[in-house]
Formats: structure tokens, sequence, C-alpha cells
């Protein structure tokens, strides 16, 4: 893993922060932008970690990653609560049509 | 060279979750993405983040994706599918986002920086496992954002149950 320079995980990173902002911007169905989220989470969480591996005594970087996985778990059950509840309401998922507060 | 499969890996199946219509091929081809990453994770000495990625990516917020599309959704007609919008913008910005971001990391200088410059990448030992430490490390330095993160947990499995209930049938 040593012949692996950081700027190759960065790039990748890159990347995949790149697609799930594609996914977000692109999809309207609710839950395809949820996953483009975690994408998102994802990419940062690899960051994180690459710089972890020249901190090897604090390790601060990976467990800066733990605590975003807690909270991208929190997220996601919160927010597919909510898809749910507003399919049960609209009989539908599709962002573009969910644009009145009630029915 | 197993880092650039797991990257090609990475990418090739994020792509085709973006690029696909069908809601099911992009959750089951974003396991492949978590999967790849969780992979990455181990070849940067970070075991127990790979092993926490699996269990709380893979086998949580995963699954739970599934639900919800399975829930919000019908296998066999249209809703499966999603339609995409502002495809040329969408494109543009992600296009300008990739050049961006990579022109700037191979401009950064990294290697330039003092503390990776100091970096002793072999204080870890020959076990090379940071589990002891990341113990050590949550119930001392960081055993405030600890405690405050299994109550946000709390707080939002409770608030997504109410969330969750049908009012009319209760």
């Amino acid at each position: 893993m040593e012949g692996v320079p950081l700027e190759h995980i960065l790039i990748l990173s890159a990347l995949l922060f790149s697609l799930g902002v594609l996914a977000v911007i692109t999809k309207r169905h609710a839950v395809v932008v949820l996953m483009g989220i975690e994408l998102i989470f994802n990419a940062a969480n690899l960051n994180l970690v690459a710089f972890s591996r020249f901190d090897p005594l604090l390790l601060q970087g990976q467990l800066f990653s733990l605590f975003v996985m807690v909270v991208a778990a929190a997220e996601a059950a919160v927010a597919l609560a909510i898809v749910l509840r507003v399919y049960q309401l609209f009989k539908t998922a599709n962002l573009n049509q969910v644009n009145h507060l009630s029915k | 060279m197993l880092f650039y499969i797991f990257a090609l890996l990475a990418v090739l199946s994020g792509a085709y979750m973006v690029l696909t219509r069908n809601l099911l091929y992009a959750g089951f081809s974003l396991l492949v993405t978590l999967l790849s990453v969780a992979g990455i994770y181990v070849l940067l000495y970070a075991d127990f983040v790979a092993v926490t990625q699996l269990m709380v990516y893979v086998g949580g917020v995963l699954v739970l994706i599934l639900f919800g599309v399975m829930l919000s959704s019908r296998v066999h007609d249209q809703s499966v599918m999603s339609e995409s919008v502002n495809k040329v913008w969408g494109t543009v910005i992600t296009f300008l986002l990739i050049v961006g971001l990579c022109y700037t990391i191979l401009h950064a200088n990294l290697h330039m920086l003092p503390w990776l410059q100091t970096a002793d990448a072999d204080v870890l030992g020959p076990e090379k496992s940071t589990v002891h430490t990341i113990g050590i490390k949550l119930m001392t330095d960081f055993v405030v954002p600890f405690e405050v993160a299994s109550l946000l947990l709390l707080i939002a499995l409770m608030g997504a149950a109410y969330i969750a209930t049908d009012k009319q049938k209760v």
C-alpha cells in the first residue's frame, strides 16, 4: 500500500463525490437521492481515512469517520421514514410531484 | 495493484448507480461500491473502520434503502423506474467538479506538508491493528462525542419510528 500515492486516493474520492452530486442533481426519486448522499458521505470518509494513515498514533481521521458513519446511519433512518410517510400521503416518491404541504 | 482494482470497481458501480433507471439495480450497485470502499479501508490500515463500514453501511443503511425502494414503488410497473431530469446541467456541473477537484489535488503539493513528511507510517508495529488505539481513544479523548452519538442514535430511531407510524390505524 506504500506504493499508492495519496493523490490517487484523493482523486478516487473526488470521483465518488462527483457521482454522488450527479445522482442528487439528476434523479427525481427520493430514495436514489438518498443513495447519492450516501455516496458523498463515503467519499468524505475515504478522504479522512486516507489522511489518517499518516497519523497512526492518534488516528483522529479514523475516529472522525466513525462518527460520520453514526450520523449517516441516523440520517438514513429518519430520511427513509420521511420518504415512507410522503409515499403514504402522496402515493408517489417523485420529488417533483411533492410540492404542496397537504393533500 | 489491489487498490486500483477496488477503485475501478467503486467508480464503475457508482457510475452504473447514477446511469441506471431501475431503483433495485441502483441499490445493488451501491452495494458493490460500499464493499469496494471497505476493501480500500483495509488497504489503508483502517481495519476497524472497514468492519464498521461493512456492518453499518452494507448491513444497515443498504438494507434500509432496499426496504425504502420496495415500500415506495411496485417492482413490476413503472414506479420502480426513476426518470432523470437536468441531464445537461448535471453533467456539466459534475464534469466541472471533477476537473476542479483533480486540478486542486494534483497542484496542492501534498508531499510538501510538514506533518506528512515527518509521519512514520510504520509505528503501528507488525500487526497493523488499530482496534487497540481506537478503543482507548473512544474512552478517553473522544468520550463526549461518543456519548452524544449514542444519544443521537436513540433520538433518531425514536423519531423514525414515530414518523413512520400510520396514524390512521393506531
